[in-house]
């Protein structure tokens, strides 16, 4: 059953082939299984049976939705009623949230099953998983690697068939990155296309939830349930929702593709650039155009990100005082020493770094030269994807420079971890939606290739992802120890 | 104050907007309910949460920065001002801090009988914070959320006034102002309208600011006049001792009528102020504008003039009479259900009416005397079936009972006497009874004719017209 796709595993529990009790206890039997790749940090056995058991219900009731009875898990970041929200961080490690997040409630409504909440970077800051209170989780693929970050216990999870999909978040590659290390499909959605509410804020401008699966048409079934207007988040979008279903099968003929040969530079590892061009031209061969685009402006986006993103976190973490919630220092002698302590003995040491940057940037005298400035290149940036993308429909690049490395390897270097996320930080800037799809392999690890499109245009990615699924089979490769 | 000085003034004042809502989120923004039982995840800052502006904020900020002739940004940004206190749940309070939604303005007030333009520098929104609780906490501090989120406009003055007086003068121009705009309760003991000062003195004629203080939270126009004058001293006082002003925040305390410091410009935060990513800009556009300003009431100057104008009032008793929507209104609706003379009307409401709410401590919402039977009574002043002096009587009774004036006149037997013969009868028997203020009265002292008015009046019991006495008796002392 764990290899079935989400359209198979619908059609059996519609079928009766098995029930959605036992779909939700074949996979909680492989979570305990492979609990050693610590890709949950919470398994929620008790409400997934009793979901099922609705679910099963609902099924046999004859009016179910596509998502009715298939268990999928969450990112620990996303609001649960009733089951611990721990963000990774020993801050929120008694934290249960009195309010679903949007997202969950989505799939409540469908019916969906939740197995439990994943393993990721603490408060999402991080490219390997490694910066998780609750330790770090391993690549299916090879298990002394990470399996990116921050959503690495999703990528993780999916790779091994712990659940046919789950969510995960992208402030600057989340989504894609650990979807590339991991060899499964990833796709972070325009800004604003899926509701923020209750999804724990790291960077507010750039956060974005998003669905990993293990083929663009299971990605494109999640999306359908997460994505919508939400009275409840002002900076989501209020433009209808497409079936996102429909055109996965339309034809690629005439698709024009741009390769920004920024992304192609003297950086990009030869393996991995080949690997990419294979990839390209396998769509050449579907019948897509390539051209070459010039992006000047996205060699900044790394500093610009790290001043924008460390600016909003270090005030959207402000909240986790030791006051109303969350984890609290013992006996505080004064305010101060509440705040000094509770915040010094829960907060790991990236989140640390980012609001001491971020704090930095905003203090008065340094706001022009960093806060500001960041905001004029990340103009630029997004000018520069404009231009783009008015001769070509989609920009093709890698997602990362390398394959999965191995765990520690670069927990003593920031700088090195930050650049993991080249290829992808400039997107979260402009606001774009994006996603990563299976390209191959080096070394017997997963590459990832990166499809960037216009606003809104996640149909047309899911699409280019498909038809590539179609004639590819680097997406159906199962992990050793985990067929 | 030592005349060489000048002191230089500018109000920063907190008006709490009367929406149904907070800013941010859906909880009650109604007083005093039980600690933390009106704070919504929103207000708490629990994780994941988001702020969604409360559209009737905007429009309330909209009103008044229309109804001071302002300019209303069509692009405003809210920003974060980070810092971290117990009763401000995200460590950021959601505030206007480069583009507020309300630029210049102004507000015109009178200080003895002089006019003076005091410009409006800008108001934006922002949200409250909760409260501190320090006592009966053996030792700890409670919080309570209540009071976390609620909308506010933070209105900021130019340092155009130059005395206590002119402060207290604007400060109750404004609190007039939001509550005839039906945008603030105006209660400033439960907070609604907080004042902030910014203090400085220099000598008179130089160009150039002193330094100035700031005074936190005076929640009184008598304390803001009391807080102003002590600073003003007090900064006098250091200059003419050799010392020098710091820039610094005082709080005002009130027991001991003096102004003591709280924080230096050094100890001051770093807000760290950026554009909040969980909100979008506020855009107004005309239209908006257009339909709000069609919306807008008479506002106090154009109310009191028309007072003047249309009543024959003084200045004073249109002040008086227009200082609220609520008196002005009761007022108008008294002239009307009268329709006799508006001085009638004037007298009574600034006299007896007014005495006697301010007197039992109520307002005129209050008033246990409508203007219904307020008008009714006055229609038999007019008409002569009762006298001034009885109808103060029938006043008292008013205000006691649900009675109308003719009911209580009618079994009370408070009708003045018309019958000219039975009056002339009662003053005939005076004038045998009382020769000597008789004499006195034809010897030329015409004080001794008021004893002669006052025997008449006791024994007809007050019932008969004391004009129409009078007239009778000099006719009948002619000698």
């Amino acid at each position: 059953m764990h290899n079935l796709t989400l359209s198979e595993l619908a059609a059996g529990l519609r079928s009766q082939q098995f029930s959605s009790v036992e779909l939700t206890q074949a996979f909680l039997s492989r979570i305990h299984q492979h609990q050693d790749l610590n890709a949950f940090i919470s398994v929620s056995e008790d409400t997934a049976l009793q979901q099922a058991q609705a679910a099963d219900q609902l099924i046999a009731g004859g009016n179910a939705g596509p998502l009715a009875g298939i268990p999928i898990a969450q990112k620990d970041i996303f609001c649960t009623l009733g089951v611990k929200t721990s963000c990774g961080s020993k801050m929120l490690d008694n934290f249960i949230a009195p309010y679903n997040a949007t997202v969950v409630e989505h799939f409540n409504q469908a019916g969906a099953v939740m197995l439990g909440k994943l393993n990721m970077d603490e408060f999402a800051m991080g490219s390997s998983n490694e910066n998780s209170f609750y330790g770090p989780v391993r690549n299916p693929w090879a298990t002394d690697s990470v399996p990116g970050g921050s959503s690495g216990g999703s990528a993780a999870a999916v790779a091994a068939r712990l659940a046919p999909a789950v969510t995960g978040t992208d402030t600057g590659g989340s989504i894609r990155q650990p979807a590339a290390f991991c060899g499964i499909t990833g796709l972070k959605p325009t800004y604003g296309r899926v509701s923020r509410y209750g999804m724990i804020a790291y960077a507010s401008s750039l956060d974005q939830g998003g669905p990993m699966a293990r083929s663009a048409e299971d990605a494109a079934l999640l999306l359908q349930t997460m994505a919508g207007f939400d009275t409840k988040d002002s900076t989501s979008v209020d433009q209808p929702v497409p079936n996102y279903s429909a055109g996965l099968n339309d034809s690629l003929q005439g698709l024009k593709i741009g390769l920004p040969k920024q992304f192609f530079s003297a950086g990009l590892d030869n393996q991995m650039a080949a690997t990419i061009q294979a990839a390209i031209e396998e769509y050449r061969k579907l019948g897509a155009e390539i051209q070459e685009v010039d992006m000047p402006n996205l060699e900044l986006a790394i500093p610009a990100y790290y001043v924008i993103a460390s600016a909003e976190c270090s005030s959207n973490l402000s909240r986790y005082d030791g006051v109303r919630f969350g984890y609290r220092c013992q006996n505080p002698q004064d305010l101060a020493d509440l705040y000094t302590r509770s915040r010094g003995e829960a907060f790991g040491a990236e989140v640390k770094r980012r609001i001491l940057m971020g704090t930095y940037a905003l203090s008065a005298g340094y706001y022009d030269a960093y806060y500001l400035k960041a905001q004029q290149v990340r103009r630029l940036i997004s000018d520069d994807f404009k231009r783009a993308l008015s001769g070509v429909d989609v920009l093709m690049g890698p997602v990362t420079p390398g394959t999965a490395f191995r765990i520690g390897e670069k927990t003593d270097d920031p700088i090195q971890m930050y650049l993991e996320d080249i290829y992808t930080i400039a997107i979260n800037l402009a606001g774009l939606p994006a996603m990563s799809i299976p390209a191959g392999f080096i070394d017997g690890k997963p590459v990832g290739l990166q499809v960037i499109g216009n606003y809104f245009s996640e149909a047309k990615l899911l699409n280019v992802g498909h038809r590539y699924q179609q004639a590819t089979d680097w997406h159906l490769q199962v992990p050793k120890g985990f067929e | 104050m030592n005349s060489q000085w000048e002191a230089v003034i500018g109000l920063e004042i907190h008006t709490q907007l009367s929406t149904q809502s907070k800013i941010f989120s859906g909880a009650a923004t109604a007083y005093g309910a039980e600690p933390n039982t009106q704070a919504c995840a929103v207000d708490l800052g629990l994780p994941g949460v988001l702020p969604v502006l409360n559209k009737d904020a905007v429009r309330k900020a909209v009103t008044f920065g229309l109804a001071i002739d302002a300019e209303i940004a069509p692009h405003s940004v809210f920003a974060r001002k980070n810092y971290f206190y117990p009763d401000l749940p995200k460590g950021y309070q959601i505030s206007q801090f480069e583009l507020p939604i309300v630029g210049n303005g102004h507000l015109d007030i009178e200080v003895d009988g002089v006019e003076k333009r005091i410009g409006i520098t800008r108001a934006h929104l922002e949200e409250d914070a909760g409260k501190s609780l320090h006592e009966d906490f053996h030792g700890l501090t409670g919080i309570d959320l209540n009071r976390a989120g609620t909308p506010l406009l933070e209105i900021v003055s130019e340092p155009d006034m130059r005395s206590a007086k002119e402060a207290v003068a604007y400060m109750r121009k404004l609190h007039e102002l939001v509550r005839y705009l039906e945008i603030c309760d105006g209660n400033m003991q439960e907070g609604s309208f907080r004042c902030d000062a910014n203090v400085s003195v220099r000598p008179k004629g130089q160009k150039e600011f002193g330094t100035r203080a700031e005074i936190k939270n005076i929640n009184s126009f008598k304390f803001v006049e009391k807080a102003i004058n002590h600073e003003i001293e007090r900064q006098i006082d250091v200059i003419e001792g050799g010392g020098k002003v710091v820039q610094e925040t005082r709080l005002y305390d009130a027991n001991k009528d003096e102004t003591r410091s709280m924080r230096s410009k050094e100890e001051a935060n770093d807000y760290r102020y950026f554009p909040d990513p969980d909100l979008l800009p506020v855009l107004i556009e005309e239209a908006l504008k257009t339909e709000i300003r069609a919306t807008l009431p008479e506002l106090p100057d154009a109310k009191k003039q028309r007072f003047i104008e249309q009543y024959g009032q003084d200045a004073e008793s249109a002040a008086t009479l227009t200082s609220s929507r609520e008196l002005a209104d009761f007022y108008e609706t008294v002239v009307k259900a009268f329709g006799g003379e508006a001085k009638l009307v004037t007298n009574w409401m600034t006299g007896d009416v007014l005495g006697a709410l301010n007197k039992a401590g109520l307002e005129i919402a209050d008033c246990p005397v409508s203007a219904e039977r307020l008008a009714g009574l006055l229609k038999r002043i007019a008409d002569n079936t009762i006298s001034g002096k009885t109808a103060k009587q029938v006043f008292d009774k008013l205000w006691n009972s649900d009675a109308s004036a003719d009911d209580i006149i009618e079994s009370e037997g408070l009708k003045q006497i018309t019958d000219t013969g039975a009056i002339e009868a009662i003053v005939d028997k005076v004038i045998a009874a009382n020769p000597v203020p008789v004499e006195q009265y034809r010897a030329g002292k015409d004080k001794a004719l008021m004893a002669l008015v006052g025997q008449i009046m006791k024994e007809t019991q007050g019932k008969a017209n004391p004009g129409e006495v009078n007239k009778m008796l000099m006719e009948k002392l002619k000698v």
